[in-house]
């Protein structure tokens, strides 16, 4: 696997005949001249009232129009780029050949969930940013990541419901913490190696962020479930509504007879900013807005569960998070749906695709603003926010510029409902649970380079070791993690014999 | 899916269900909650475990009708399944022996006091409780108290039993006839807000058991976040039991209104369907 990818590796790769053949059918000029495809879409003015999913996904035609753009270049510079070094003009080239499930079986290789990572890596920092056409000829990359769901799902409506090649069951248990992208993938890997995985979830459903985080507009949950129930029929076991270190403690688990466990548990605790007035009702985290509409079917009415919402509604925050809030909050029938951001749209942390969307969908943003109180009803209801304006200043650790208070620049808004989305930190429970775990001071848990924390037999992964991050790199912890756990629980049994 | 053992009303409004849960049944100390919900459209309601029965691998609950999830709730019976039971939520109470103990309980808040007033006798603390209740048929508990009390006092709103008089009045003549160390009060946040005041008058250290909205239960909304000596915690990984004097009390009150007009909208359309059921 990861060792295998190794420039020897491409170039082998690349030199097979019918590689080598299909390179030289249309000459590179040609291919470079031929415009990137551009991704279908739902009308702005109709998905911005229903749950369709935004992006439509390529026709076979385009997906192959678009596979001739890619060079097959001889140093493949976007792998380099993606997180879990996915082979990207091989599969590419499978597309280009017309086999489209071989295309399929190649984003296997590294990646257990491409038709998640097709719609939700940001590729513009990473595959294709890193992509020949960037890179030397200043034009947009090759289109890695519709080509990635177009292939995934293209394999999931047409060919057999297969799951990969299990070793042997060994009858070894292995407890995986939390459902989350890392938990999946380090699952699905163990059952590879014949494992007997149990997987622990506190919620009632599974996914993690990919079910209550990201909406059903941008990630439909069939998808979700689809790719969890392969893991299930590689003989993986699911336990929901528990949660590990309060239904029942690691200790407990090893007595009985889990051997090793992976933390994926991620970093879903929100945070707030403490300014005055933070707590009226009618201010909540992105994570209860989300979890409310995503999880437990909030503004439906067949559902129990209510909704804050509101005709003016001010989403604080830049990132993912935040994007898939407003979008939310306008689809639930906000009149001004807007996001807040200190910095500018330069800045903003969200995927350039959401942002792009979220302005044809018709989210306003003030930016270079922030929040700094709130005033509420006599009800205690949120009513009026003050707002102070910022400006750029020098550049701070991260390497953005240090958005600073423009003084005297305050102005009121109103509103009747605020959703903040400023980040999340890791959860806890865990941490707790086992007091000897070394921790970070940002209380993210510490590990080493095969995933394992400082007790030897648990492993960590995800969001809980990297603090927020993304899908794709929690996958790939999880792949880690998963031969980490192997050589551990290998090296035990053999002492043991 | 968790099966209903047990279940039967304590009181008009207030139901007991025992439900099978063994491993919360073995974690559970007191003071701990649950989040259940009851099918797949259902939301998420936290109750407190009131108790366990290690060996059965069980647990009970008491909960009081006020919405469409408690009235829902109160409607299974014994031998149905509710889909989903998470827990134990929360901090377990400081269980310790510091002399002598009143626990004041005000309407259903008498059923998370149960497991507090076990635990407080158990560790060998003079256990003064008072449980009170808008009138006669709204007690409930009543004997698993005394068995844990020293002295159980009942109040009621109308004096069709016990008392007559408001849970405060009882708490303040207790204090005024001998040394308290600790008090422990649970019920509706006005209550505890009143009940707080009495005690912070003779400076009695005291804890609140607070019942916020919540979602997950497990920090990751921020739904139940309130503010305690003028910082904010989240009730269900922080508490739910927190300094009396502390907490605010006015800002939790108009946060547990937040959905209220939903809530009673979603209450009159879920009555609606029962009745148009019953007509048929
Ligand atoms: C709204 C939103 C949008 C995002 N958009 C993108 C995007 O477009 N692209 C991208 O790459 N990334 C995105 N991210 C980030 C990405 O979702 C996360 O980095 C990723 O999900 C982390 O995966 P994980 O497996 O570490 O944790 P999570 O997905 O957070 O899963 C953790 C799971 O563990 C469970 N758990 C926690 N504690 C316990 C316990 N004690 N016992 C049992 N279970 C437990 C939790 O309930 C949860 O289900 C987004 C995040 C959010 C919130
Ligand atoms: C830690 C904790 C422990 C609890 N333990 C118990 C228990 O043991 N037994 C029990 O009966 N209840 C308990 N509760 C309260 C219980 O969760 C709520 O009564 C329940 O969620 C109401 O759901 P519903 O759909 O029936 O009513 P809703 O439709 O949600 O509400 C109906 C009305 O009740 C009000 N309301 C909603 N939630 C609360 C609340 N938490 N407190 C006070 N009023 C509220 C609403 O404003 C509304 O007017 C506890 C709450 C917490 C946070
Ligand atoms: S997994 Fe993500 S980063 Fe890697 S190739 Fe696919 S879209 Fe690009
Ligand atoms: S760098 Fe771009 S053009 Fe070259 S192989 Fe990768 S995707 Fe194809
Ligand atoms: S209920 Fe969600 S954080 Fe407490």
């Amino acid at each position: 696997m990861e060792e295998e990818l190794n420039e020897e590796y491409y170039k082998a790769e690349r030199k097979t005949e019918w590689r080598d053949k299909l390179r030289k059918e249309i000459k590179a000029k040609e291919r470079t001249d031929i415009s990137r495809v551009r991704m279908p879409e739902a009308d702005p003015n109709v998905r911005n009232k229903s749950n369709l999913e935004v992006n439509k996904g390529l026709t076979l035609e385009m997906a192959i129009a678009e596979s001739h753009r890619c060079l097959d270049c001889a140093v493949p510079t976007c792998i380099i780029g993606c997180p879990v070094g996915t082979n990207i003009p091989k599969f590419i080239k499978y597309l280009e050949a017309g086999d489209i499930l071989g295309a399929a079986e190649v984003l296997k290789e590294n990646n257990s969930l491409p038709a998640i990572c097709g719609r939700v890596c940001p590729q513009e920092i990473q595959c294709e940013a890193q992509c020949f056409y960037v890179k030397k000829l200043s034009k947009e990359g090759a289109a890695i990541g519709h080509l990635e769901r177009f292939v995934a799902d293209y394999a999931r409506e047409h060919g057999e419901a297969t799951i990969p090649a299990l070793a042997e069951p060994n009858g070894i248990k292995m407890a995986v913490i939390g459902s989350g992208p890392a938990g999946l993938t380090v699952a699905g890997e163990l059952a590879k190696f014949g494992y007997d995985v149990t997987v622990f979830e506190a919620l009632h459903d599974l996914g993690g962020v990919l079910k209550y985080g990201i909406p059903e507009f941008r990630l439909p949950k069939s998808i979700v479930d689809y790719e969890i129930n392969t893991i299930k029929n590689m003989g993986v076991k699911f336990i929901t509504n528990f949660i590990v270190g309060k239904t029942a403690s690691i200790a407990d688990l090893k007595e009985e007879g889990y051997v090793a466990f992976f933390i994926a548990s991620g970093a879903g605790l929100p945070n707030f900013m403490n300014i005055p007035g933070e707590n009226y009702s009618g201010i909540q985290s992105a994570n209860e807005f989300l979890t409310r509409v995503n999880l437990m079917g909030g503004g439906n009415k067949d559902f129990d569960t209510p909704v804050h919402t509101g005709k003016n509604v001010v989403i604080i925050g830049g990132g993912n998070t935040a994007m898939d809030s407003v979008r939310t909050a306008k689809r639930m029938g906000a009149e001004r749906a807007i996001i807040m951001y200190r910095r500018t749209m330069e800045e903003m942390p969200a995927r350039a695709e959401e942002i792009k969307h979220a302005i044809e969908e018709g989210i306003e943003f003030i930016n270079l603003a922030s929040p700094i109180e709130y005033f509420a009803d006599e009800r205690g209801k949120v009513n009026k926010m003050r707002v102070q304006k910022m400006e750029l200043g020098e550049p701070d650790a991260s390497g953005r510029r240090r958005p600073v208070v423009i003084k005297g620049s305050e102005y009121d808004i109103d509103v009747d409902s605020v959703v903040i989305a400023v980040g999340v930190s890791p959860n806890p429970i865990i941490q707790q649970s086992i007091p000897e775990l070394e921790i970070t001071k940002w209380n993210t848990i510490k590990v080493d380079g095969n995933m394992m924390t400082s007790i030897p037999g648990l492993f960590a992964g995800g969001d809980i070791v990297r603090g927020g991050a993304t899908v794709i790199l929690a996958m790939g912890d999880g792949r880690k993690a998963a031969a980490g756990m192997h050589s551990f629980v290998q090296a035990d049994v053999f002492a043991n014999i | 899916m968790f099966k209903i053992i047990e279940k039967k009303f304590l009181s008009e409004n207030v139901a007991k269900l025992v439900i099978e849960a063994p491993y919360i049944a073995k974690s559970r100390r007191a003071g701990h909650f649950i989040i259940l919900r009851i099918d797949k459209n259902g939301e998420r309601i936290p109750l407190t475990i009131s108790d366990a029965d290690v060996e059965k691998g069980t647990i009970s609950l008491i909960v009081q009708r006020v919405g469409v999830s408690s009235h829902k709730l109160c409607a299974m019976n014994a031998g149905n399944f509710i889909l989903d039971v998470v827990g134990p939520l929360g901090k377990a109470t400081h269980i310790s022996n510091v002399g002598t103990v009143l626990c004041a309980g005000g309407g259903v808040g008498v059923a998370p006091l149960f497991p507090i007033v076990q635990a407080m006798k158990l560790a060998g603390n003079r256990v003064i409780t008072i449980i009170a209740a808008r009138n006669k048929d709204l007690v409930i508990l009543e004997n698993e108290m005394a068995e844990y009390s020293d002295e159980l006092i009942v109040m009621t709103d109308d004096g069709s039993k016990g008392t007559k008089g408001l849970v405060t009045q009882g708490m303040e003549e207790v204090i005024l006839r001998e040394k308290i160390h600790q008090a422990i009060v649970i019920g509706p946040a006005v209550m505890m807000k009143f009940a707080a005041l009495t005690t912070k008058k003779y400076d009695i250290h005291t804890l609140a058991s607070l019942n916020t909205i919540m979602v997950d239960g497990t920090g990751m909304c921020g739904a139940c976040r309130v503010s305690v000596g003028g910082k904010t915690e989240f009730v269900c990984v922080d508490g739910p039991e927190f300094d009396a004097h502390k907490v605010n009390f006015d800002e939790m009150l108009s946060r547990l209104g937040a959905y209220k007009d939903k809530e009673s909208e979603n209450y009159e359309a879920y009555v609606k369907s029962c009745e148009a059921v019953s007509l048929n």
